[in-house]
């Protein structure tokens, strides 16, 4: 049996087939977000949506695309849930016999009215489930990524993750955790864990695995969709964008880190930056900063310059001063000094470096490094470099670092 | 409705009791009438040190064997409970804010099975 969520399409052979991938990429999440309403069952809803784009796959390549892909999906998806559990039901499954109660009292309407795609995003990143869980839930319910995919994505063997969705869809369903969209009291609380998640597959996405990133722009722009009227939404969706617009330029063609500072600035991508400029200014209108809306500002000035010489490093230090009143991380305080730097030269920066205790973070070291190669103490920054490496996360990184500790060596 | 039991866990140590105490034993019964008003309450109780517990267990040979002492030595043990009755899991953990904040002490929210 084919599985549709597999790439199956064959670019220039198989239109269909490629047509077939694309709603399942598109309608993957509100199929499931609908069908677990209707329900009330993420596991039901989840078998069914399957069955269905197993069924247009074989179908729709002979017979065409509907005139309505999704509104097929989710019909079909729900004929062949109601088929399946009147077959349980019959055989005195009170679960099943629970599900198709539900489901009569369900309308089956997708409208603009009430997304369940947001119901869904809050139901998987519920407080009540750990980070690691409300990640793989939310990239396996709204973006349709199957266990192996995530297992991979994530650096964790399979029957790992597997294990984690099934405990996390468990916990849903014994414990009662609602499928709603947060009352106002609780919303923005229960915002900022969806927002994290988000930012947080962005962020595993940022070198080395760019669909995670795609795929968070992907849930950010549904977000920034359901919810226009939330800044921090607009504002995460920005600095995302961006951050994505340096992605040709961030490696060498031999994959090697390449600095923002040295940087090619004519690879950025400019749609994503005028994208992202735009939800900036929408931002600054509203008057109701929040830390991703001034880190896409601190974004926004870097976007906008046309060489390092050229940045508005004084903007970029005000925000920092902003974003420490909203957010004072021992992170914020590190990228902050960089800032300094700029502005009054490496020793007061460095100053400000050195009363951090982020050992563990390897760009503390790396920055550390260059503040002192700046202030010619080549044989401290080559330790510094040496310890950023040990450190390191990825090669490209590693790569970086090894080439400025040899160069300060020399 | 679903059902919530919300544990209390006490760390196992005999601190004489802090000057907040008995305002904590004033908020816990607030917590109880606000329960039983909003029709949520089944049952609470609280519980003796864990030293008086007394635990049985059937032996290989088919007989029950009584022995001292709490089934499992912890650092934390229970020290009361709430039963609750909720809608589902967001308003179970309403309670157990205001349960946690009455007692000063971490309180667990778990779900029972259902009726079957």
């Amino acid at each position: 049996m084919p599985d549709p969520r597999r790439g199956t399409a064959i670019p220039g052979r198989s239109l269909t087939s490629a047509a077939v991938e694309r709603v399942f990429r598109e309608e993957y999440g509100r199929a499931v977000a609908v069908l677990t309403r209707v329900f009330g069952d993420i596991d039901i809803a989840e078998d069914a949506v399957q069955d269905a784009f197993t069924e247009a796959a074989s179908r729709w390549p002979s017979a065409g695309l509907p005139p309505s892909p999704a509104g097929w999906i989710i019909t079909t998806a729900r004929n062949r849930a109601i088929d399946r559990l009147r077959r349980e039901a019959s055989r005195d499954d009170k679960h099943a016999q629970a599900a198709l109660l539900h489901a009569q009292d369900e309308p089956l309407e997708v409208g603009p009215v009430r997304d369940d795609r947001l119901r869904l995003i809050f139901t998987c990143c519920h407080p009540a489930l750990g980070m690691a869980a409300q990640v793989a839930l939310t990239l396996r319910l709204l973006g349709g990524l199957s266990t192996p995919e995530i297992a991979h994505a994530f650096l964790v063997p399979e029957a790992t993750m597997a294990q984690r969705l099934v405990r996390a869809k468990g916990k849903i369903r014994d414990a009662g955790i609602p499928y709603r969209v947060p009352a106002e009291a609780e919303l923005p609380g229960r915002l900022r864990t969806v927002l994290a998640v988000v930012y947080l597959i962005f962020n595993e996405g940022s070198l080395t695995r760019p669909e995670l990133s795609a795929e968070a722009i992907r849930l950010g722009r549904l977000l920034a969709t359901l919810m226009p009227d939330e800044p921090e939404v607009l504002g995460l969706l920005a600095l995302m964008l961006l951050t994505e617009s340096r992605r040709p330029a961030r490696t060498s063609s031999d994959g090697v880190l390449v600095p923002l500072g040295s940087q090619d600035r004519a690879r950025w991508d400019q749609a994503a930056i005028d994208e992202g400029l735009a939800l900036v200014r929408r931002c600054l209108r509203r008057g109701q900063p929040g830390p991703y809306q001034i880190q896409a500002a601190i974004n926004a000035v870097h976007s906008s310059a046309a060489s390092v010489a050229d940045t508005g490093w004084s903007q970029i230090l005000a925000l920092y001063d902003q974003l420490m009143a909203v957010a004072p991380t021992p992170v914020v305080a590190l990228n902050r000094a960089v800032a300094v730097a700029e502005i009054s030269g490496p020793s007061g920066a460095l100053a400000l470096v050195d009363e951090l205790s982020l050992d563990g973070y390897y760009l503390f070291h790396a920055i550390r490094a260059d503040l002192l190669r700046r202030l010619g103490r080549d044989a401290e920054a080559t330790l510094a470099y040496q310890a950023a490496i040990d450190r390191a996360q990825n090669a490209a990184e590693r790569d970086y670092l090894v080439q400025r500790r040899d160069s300060c060596a020399r | 409705m679903k059902q919530y039991m919300l544990s209390v866990y006490h760390p196992e140590t005999s601190e004489p009791p802090t000057a907040d105490f008995e305002q904590s034993v004033k908020d816990v019964a607030a917590l109880n009438d606000e329960l039983m008003a909003a029709g949520a309450w089944v049952f609470a109780g609280g519980l003796h040190p864990s030293s008086t517990a007394t635990v049985l267990r059937v032996s290989p040979g088919g007989d029950v064997i009584t022995t001292d002492g709490p089934f499992a030595e912890g650092k934390e043990v229970i020290g009361g409970l709430w039963i609750i009755k909720a809608t589902d899991l967001d308003s179970a953990l309403e309670w157990g804010r205001k349960a946690t904040r009455a007692c000063r002490i971490p309180v667990e929210v778990r779900p029972f099975q259902e009726e079957v």
